[in-house]
């Protein structure tokens, strides 16, 4: 069944802050298996202007998709999880994420669409630093399958 | 924020060095305990196919956190990366033989943006076993 159009628009209350540990960048740039100094090495990173290390261009991703989650699993909206895929995915950056960073995330339902039986849901996920200044904007594309498709 | 690239000394068409990335399960299994996402489909091949996938796949934000590679690499500053997205086009299959799939990246300045603030956006090719597995993959990069 095609999602309620009426949700369109609906912000969700700002996440509580995820802090953001220089560990936690190190495992993540081991796990893609990227050697830039500048995730791992505070001397580097500052070498090119920042306070400490940075994350890579799509860490952010875990926190603000598990920001979404609030959205995805909202119950009103009843979106069937178990057929979602991740249809496309953008950030837009102010500036990199960086160990230390409290960050906040407010998620809004920007868009609901509904093409041949799937359900198409666009969430924005905007980040915030603990200062309330803007970090980045997650643009999430999910796609809901509609039930008896495979593949 | 000092990328090494120069804006100056790129133009629309050049190419940035294109690079392989292999992927194996434990790839997979690395991925999901820094990432969070432990959706069965990226270590189950039981549960891969009777979701209807041909073997295990890599998370979707795998292959674009190998593909901003290319990019990161070239501009020697990862900060530098002011906007990046992607389409899902096609999953990477990883089987279980120990040699896994890999990941061919390849990219190059298509435009010049803003002389002012030395933005060029970068578009990016991802494959794996001759398919294309991101599509409208574009990076904006911030340039010396």
């Amino acid at each position: 069944m095609a999602l309620d159009q009426s949700f369109v628009g609906r912000s969700y209350p700002a996440t509580a802050p995820y802090e953001v540990g220089r560990e936690k960048i190190r495992e993540f740039a081991e796990a893609i298996g990227d050697a830039a100094p500048a995730y791992t090495d505070a001397e580097a990173a500052r070498a090119l202007g920042y306070p400490d290390v940075i994350a890579p261009p799509t860490f952010v991703f875990s926190i603000t998709f598990r920001a979404a989650g609030q959205v995805v699993e909202d119950p009103q909206l009843g979106l069937d999880y178990s057929r979602v895929v991740h249809g496309d995915q953008k950030f837009v950056y102010t500036r990199p994420v960086r160990a230390g960073d409290r960050l906040t995330v407010t998620s809004t339902i920007e868009a609901i669409k509904s093409m041949a039986g799937n359900d198409i849901l666009d969430i924005r996920g905007e980040v915030h630093d603990e200062a309330g200044e803007h970090v980045v904007t997650a643009f999430t594309k999910l796609v809901a399958r509609a039930a008896g498709q495979e593949g | 924020m000092t990328a090494k690239i120069s804006y100056d000394d790129v133009e629309a068409g050049t190419e940035l060095p294109a690079q392989s990335f292999p992927v194996t399960r434990d790839t997979l299994v690395r991925y999901a305990g820094a990432s969070g996402d432990f959706n069965p489909i990226h270590w189950n091949e039981k549960i891969a196919k009777e979701v209807g996938l041909p073997d295990v796949i890599a998370h979707g934000m795998f292959t674009m956190a190998e593909a901003a590679r290319v990019v990161t690499d070239w501009t020697g500053d990862p900060g530098a990366v002011v906007e990046y997205g992607v389409r899902f086009t096609k999953p990477v299959v990883v089987p279980n033989d120990g040699e896994g799939a890999v990941i061919e990246v390849s990219g190059k300045v298509a435009a010049k943006l803003d002389d002012e603030a030395r933005t060029v956006r970068v578009d990016l090719i991802a494959t794996s076993a001759g398919q294309k597995v991101l599509g409208m993959s574009r990076a904006v990069v911030k340039l010396a």
